[in-house]
């Protein structure tokens, strides 16, 4: 159940080609999460799976059966949109037992799933309520009850917090989370936010002008990026990518070092100024212009006191410098 | 911060929106009371309506002279049919364009190269056919340019994505009505001609004007273009992730239409219906000219005051105000419905 396989799926519109050419398996079971910066593609390749939109070839597999061709309606599939899409006219309670009565449910056991839906997201004030009477975090759990109600081979997650507010986003992003653990179905998750996909991801698949760049867990991705790009995608503040001398000392030509791996040492370091200098309270990120490696990004306890116009001298730990070819591939 | 407005310059505004708003009302106020005077004091000036006493004889003469419950059922007849028909037509084609349109890339260079072909085959047919010293009579002429024309243009613009063709919709507005109604007026009258000259049939005795069969049809097609245009603008307002959320949630394109999109669009189809009442019930130019009794609506009905005789400046109000009171009365009752859906997109 829940399994989802791309093959050589492409999909262009006209001459533009959004994606190029994709092989993809989802195991059932996994929060898989879809990230990479506005217009590579990601959405694309979630309604492609949705069967919002056609392929222009390859196929897409469900459960082990071909559904390339199938419309949305017969994937099985449920979906959870960025700008919820409930339906305006219809209470709560119809919303959620919408897709119910399009399977033809029986009313009366479909009432008992709405209800047991509700209850699960904390609906049960609010059943008898237009969504236009709802805040956006309430409407956001309406479009998950509509999802699960239908007990879907996975859920399709597009964007979904993104029109919430930072703290709400959080605790909604908790809630799915825990919602994955509780159903155990595949759950398909796109979102440009890197925090959002390490957070929640079992495992990441990088996107960039639609292709894949890595999949891995998020772990797998911080430590061993595959390339430039995913080093500086994943990561916050991001990555320093050094080229130059410091870099082809090393053999490489791009060397790459996480502002948290930089440690802030009293000699023989890369010498610099401190441009900024920003207090977090638990950390204090640092920008720092040096003459060897051009400006980086360093990450300092909450502790340290270094002003504007301070000198520093900086060296990257042991073992924590990733390393570059010229085609932006990570040596082995 | 909001704009605060002295009263004095409040009480200025006010003041000349009444006195635009009685001039603009003016003419329906003094209808009205011409209505209730007698022949002759309607017609002696000055006028003196305040002192002369007020009658009910010319909405009897008027019901005597000519049935006026015949005209209202004309009227209902063409009014409600093409406005039925109208829909059937106009929803699917603005569900569509809403919601389906065509790609503006590609579509533009071959159609394009279609009208191009178009053009050329009919050059090159007159061409051939003159060569050959051929004379087409009307019936052969008409059914060869209704292939080379009209179904191709039909076909280019199917062809043409959905801006263009709600432009080429809006452009057979802009020509006045005037320009169209010496062919209409033959279609309407010889419609036998084509086929009686080639003796097939003999339909010339059956000829459409001044029937339901002419008038219905055409108050379909006349209002057609702003029936689309106001639905198109109402659906474009349905956000097309609600369609795809019920698509989704297994819904069948039927389930779709019926569950999701109808009762969203409810309101626009229903002032889009109220607007084509209002503007098949009043319009004059095409009933006056293609009916004379048996089809005759409302129109008709009031100019039959307006003779060469002489002005019946009181029977011509009394009929125009009872030509005027149904729909003057649906538009009172729905005028919330009405502002909506004329405002609907300018103003959210």
């Amino acid at each position: 159940m829940g399994k989802i396989v791309l093959k050589s799926v492409r999909k262009a519109f006209g001459e533009v080609a959004v994606i190029p050419k994709i092989d993809l398996t989802i195991d059932n079971g996994d929060f898989v999460v879809f990230v990479g910066p506005s217009g590579c593609g990601k959405s694309t390749l979630l309604r492609l799976i949705a069967g919002l939109e056609d392929t222009t070839s390859g196929t897409i597999e469900i459960d082990g059966m071909d559904a390339t061709d199938l419309p949305p309606a017969k994937r099985g599939l449920a979906m959870v949109f960025q700008s919820y899409a409930l339906y305006p006219h219809m209470s709560v309670r119809k919303n959620i037992a919408f897709p119910l009565k399009m399977a033809g449910m029986d009313p009366a056991q479909a009432a008992q799933k709405v209800d047991a839906a509700a209850k699960v997201l904390n609906l049960g004030a609010y059943l008898d309520r237009r969504p236009g009477q709802l805040s956006g975090g309430q409407r956001q759990r309406v479009a998950i009850g509509r999802a699960i109600v239908r007990e879907p081979k996975a859920f399709l997650f597009d964007e979904p917090l993104s029109n919430l507010d930072a703290a709400l986003r959080v605790s909604m992003r908790q809630e799915i989370t825990e919602l994955h653990h509780t159903l155990k179905t595949t759950m398909i998750y796109v979102t440009h936010d890197q925090v959002e996909a390490m957070t929640m991801a079992d495992k990441i698949v990088v996107l960039n002008a639609g292709n894949i760049e890595q999949v891995g867990s998020p772990l797998e991705l911080y430590n061993h990026p595959a390339n430039t790009f995913v080093a500086g995608f994943i990561g916050s503040p991001k990555m320093n990518l050094i080229e130059g001398a410091e870099a082809t000392k090393l053999g490489a030509t791009t060397i790459g070092v996480r502002p948290e791996h930089l440690n802030v040492v009293s000699a023989g370091g890369w010498a610099g100024v401190v441009v900024l200098s920003e207090h977090l309270g638990s950390d204090t990120y640092l920008k720092v212009e040096t003459d060897v490696v051009g400006t980086i990004t360093v990450r300092a306890g909450g502790e340290v006191t270094f002003k504007h116009g301070d000198t520093v001298q900086l060296a990257p730990q042991a073992g924590k410098v990733h390393r570059f070819g010229a085609d932006g591939r990570v040596f082995p | 911060m909001a704009r605060k407005q002295s009263t004095r310059r409040t009480l200025g505004i006010s003041l000349l929106a009444w006195v635009i708003g009685l001039i603009l009302f003016f003419p329906i106020f003094w209808t009205a009371v011409a209505a209730f005077k007698s022949e002759s004091d309607a017609y002696t000036l000055p006028q003196n309506f305040l002192t002369t006493p007020w009658t009910l004889e010319n909405f009897g003469i008027v019901q005597e002279r000519s049935d006026y419950v015949r005209y209202v059922f004309n009227t209902s007849v063409i009014v409600i049919l093409s406005t039925l028909f109208g829909l059937l037509l106009a929803i699917p084609a603005a569900w569509s364009m809403a919601f389906a349109p065509s790609p503006v890339s590609s579509s533009k260079i071959s159609g394009w190269a279609w009208l191009g072909i178009i053009f050329g085959c009919a050059a090159l047919c007159f061409g051939v056919l003159y060569a050959y010293d051929w004379k087409p009579n009307n019936a052969a002429l008409g059914i060869v340019l209704l292939l080379i024309f009209v179904l191709p243009a039909s076909l280019w613009a199917w062809s043409r994505n959905t801006k263009d063709t709600l432009l080429w919709m809006l452009s057979t507005k802009m020509m006045p009505p005037a320009g169209a109604l010496i062919p209409i007026y033959l279609i309407f009258n010889r419609n036998g001609l084509v086929f009686k000259d080639w003796g097939w049939a003999n339909w010339s005795d059956y000829n459409i004007m001044d029937s339901f069969w002419g008038m219905v049809p055409l108050m379909t097609m006349l209002n057609l273009p702003i029936l689309i245009w106001m639905l198109f603008t109402y659906f474009k307002e349905i956000p097309v992730g609600i369609l795809e959320a019920a698509r989704m949630d297994g819904a069948s394109l039927w389930n779709e239409l019926a569950h999701v999109l109808t009762p969203m669009a409810l309101p626009g189809i229903a002032s889009t219906c109220l607007l084509n009442l209002i503007l098949s019930w009043n319009e004059a130019f095409w009933t006056l000219n293609l009916t004379n009794k048996f089809a005759a609506p409302l129109s008709f009905f009031i100019s039959e005051y307006s003779s060469p005789e002489g002005q019946f400046w009181a029977k011509l109000s009394a009929a125009s105000i009872m030509a005027i009171a149904p729909i003057l009365i649906i538009g009172w009752f729905s005028q919330k419905q009405l502002v909506r859906g004329l405002t609907f997109g300018a103003v959210k």
